[in-house]
């Protein structure tokens, strides 16, 4: 069964992938409200750079980030001036690393939400006095609810299932970084194949019925109130 | 309350898309209904648009009530969201997520009014939406959806109603469940309104004021009856035709089944309508029923015979000529032959008399 160790790199997992989503949503939101609206000639190449952790391999973004981070990088040199030291390896580090390797997974279904919606609502509620940020909060975030859902539940379940950046930038600190899947592999290392088993098959069976949530209630009911 | 502090609406737009321009200069009464008409690509529903602030022109000018809503040249822009109007698609357009209702309040909640009010009781009434109210917009037909939005609309007071062919998206059952609707709003609300069209219609059945509209160019701006009469406007040429009179009821012939209406300087006789004595309607009547004669005489069986002198002739297409006459000081299209016309040898200020063959009460 499961022992201490494995039930703190649960609570760990848990802990980044919620804080992840919710920075994920603060930023990913005005991100994919721009995305969906903007005609600059930006989109294309912020979109590009949104969507670059689907196909990058992750232990390159990992490497990247570490050196960006890291005591020489500018972002580094930020946060020592900040007086809060390096990010690599501890648990700040790993949740700004999952909201950058996550990040497209609550960006896309929130762009796909807002485009849905067109122009018509908007110009309605501004002849119906509604100032802009009236209208986001009052029109387009009611009728995103399924966007939205659909956001939280992928970029949190992408961040349980991340491997590679927490590696590189988490490494493999108990308590501290060492999350569910590095669990697995120092288990799988150690030969301890039962262990490995009750984590691997909990994610299986977690992300399963998430995307079972997903494909079955959501799609079947466009609005979701 | 003052609201009609100035009587007139200025509009000024320029606006360049490349395949698209729109430069229009305008001084639109600020009462009744004034339509823009044409054709689609005439720029009609750009024009309402940049009125409403939901496009921008180049060059703008913009003065209603007094206040400006637009000047380009000091770089006044008032947004959509803060320009006291009200505004009706073609697309009802109503938030899918609020009921009836709230879509009602939506615009009222933001205004810091109440929809328990007398007056919104009377928009609600006027526009039968009452049993609609808890109703989700998803669950209603396409004339009731446009009811609501009309309401929705109107129940901020607005002090300009901008119309974008409301009823282009309905069947003709659909339309004439609606119509009747917008000539009550316009005789029980003192709003004036700015209504797009492409159909000749509506504008017949609403218009006061018409303004015809033709690549992105105003090609007249007038009074209805006079617009409507204007014989270098394809709206005289077509086969629709029309002259709409202003006509009160003043007796029924029940044992005729007539109705006699009072225009100026004379009176008509209609086929019995259901209208008190004193009640004022619009006739309209169609170009091919208007016949010319010369003089009048006893025997005929047109029972509306007029004098009424030729102001203008212009050549219609395949033979036709276009009569403009006055009777009193109303205009009237006649569309006769061109034989006719040289038989008779019609000229310009000479006093004939109309026959009128049929015409039809729009409201």
């Amino acid at each position: 069964m499961l022992t201490s160790a494995d039930f703190a790199t649960l609570l760990l997992t848990f802990k980044v992938a919620s804080l992840a989503t919710i920075f994920m949503l603060l930023f990913g939101t005005p991100l994919a409200w721009w995305l969906a609206r903007t005609s600059s000639k930006f989109r294309g190449i912020i979109n590009a750079i949104v969507a670059l952790p689907l196909v990058l391999p992750p232990t390159v973004l990992g490497f990247y980030l570490l050196i960006l981070l890291g005591k020489n990088g500018i972002v580094g040199e930020f946060t020592m001036w900040l007086g809060i030291g390096t990010l690599p390896f501890t648990f700040a580090g790993l949740v700004v690393a999952s909201v950058l390797y996550s990040m497209p997974f609550v960006v896309q279904p929130l762009q796909t939400a807002f485009l849905s919606i067109g122009n018509q609502p908007l110009e309605a509620a501004a002849t119906l006095r509604a100032s802009p940020i009236d209208t986001f909060f009052s029109v387009v975030l009611p009728q995103s609810k399924a966007g939205f859902l659909t956001a939280t539940i992928l970029g949190f379940a992408h961040t349980v299932g991340e491997f590679g950046v927490v590696l590189m930038v988490g490494g493999n600190i108990p308590d501290k970084t060492r999350v569910v899947s590095v669990q697995i592999y120092n288990h799988v290392e150690a030969l301890e194949y039962t262990q490995a088993h009750w984590l691997a098959g909990g994610l299986l069976v977690f992300s399963f019925t998430v995307l079972l949530i997903l494909y079955t209630v959501l799609k079947t009911s466009p609005h979701v109130k | 309350m003052n609201r009609k502090l100035n009587k007139f609406i200025t509009a000024r737009f320029k606006l360049d898309y490349g395949e698209f321009q729109l430069s229009v200069n305008l001084r639109l009464p600020n009462s009744g209904v004034t339509v823009l008409f044409g054709h689609s690509g005439s720029g009609k529903t750009t024009l309402l648009r940049c009125i409403a602030g939901l496009q921008q022109a180049q060059q703008s000018y913009l003065e209603i009530n007094g206040s400006i809503w637009e000047d380009s040249d000091v770089g006044v822009f008032l947004p959509t969201y803060q320009r006291p109007l009200g505004y009706v698609f073609q697309e009802a357009n109503l938030f899918l997520h609020l009921s009836v209702r709230e879509n009602l309040n939506f615009g009222l909640k933001r205004i810091k009014a109440s929809l328990n009010n007398p007056k919104f009781e009377q928009i609600i009434n006027l526009l039968g939406i009452k049993h609609l109210l808890e109703r989700m917009p998803e669950r209603l037909s396409g004339g009731e959806k446009q009811r609501v939005a009309i309401a929705r609309a109107l129940v901020l007071n607005p002090e300009i109603l901008l119309m974008d062919e409301p009823l282009a998206s309905l069947d003709a059952k659909r339309k004439q469940e609606i119509l009747p609707f917008l000539t009550r709003l316009n005789q029980e609300l003192n709003i004036p309104v700015l209504y797009v069209t492409h159909s000749q219609q509506e504008v017949a059945q609403l218009a006061d004021y018409l303004v015809v509209l033709e690549s992105g160019k105003v090609q007249a701006s007038g009074t209805l009856s006079e617009t409507l009469s204007r014989l270098d406007l394809s709206l005289s040429q077509d086969r629709e035709a029309t002259t709409v009179w202003n006509a009160t009821v003043v007796e029924h012939e029940t044992e005729f089944h007539l109705t006699r209406v009072a225009i100026e300087n004379g009176s008509l006789s209609l086929p019995a309508i259901d209208a008190k004595i004193g009640t004022s309607l619009r006739v309209q009547i169609y170009a091919r029923d208007v016949s010319i004669v010369l003089e009048t005489s006893r025997a005929t069986s047109i029972l509306n015979v007029l004098p009424a002198t030729i102001i203008d002739i212009a050549d219609g297409e395949s033979g036709q000529s276009i009569v403009r006459l006055e009777v009193g000081n109303q205009p009237l299209l006649a569309h006769i032959t061109r034989k006719s016309a040289v038989v008779l040898n019609l000229k310009i200020g000479k006093e004939v008399f109309v026959q009128i063959k049929g015409m039809s009460i729009l409201n």
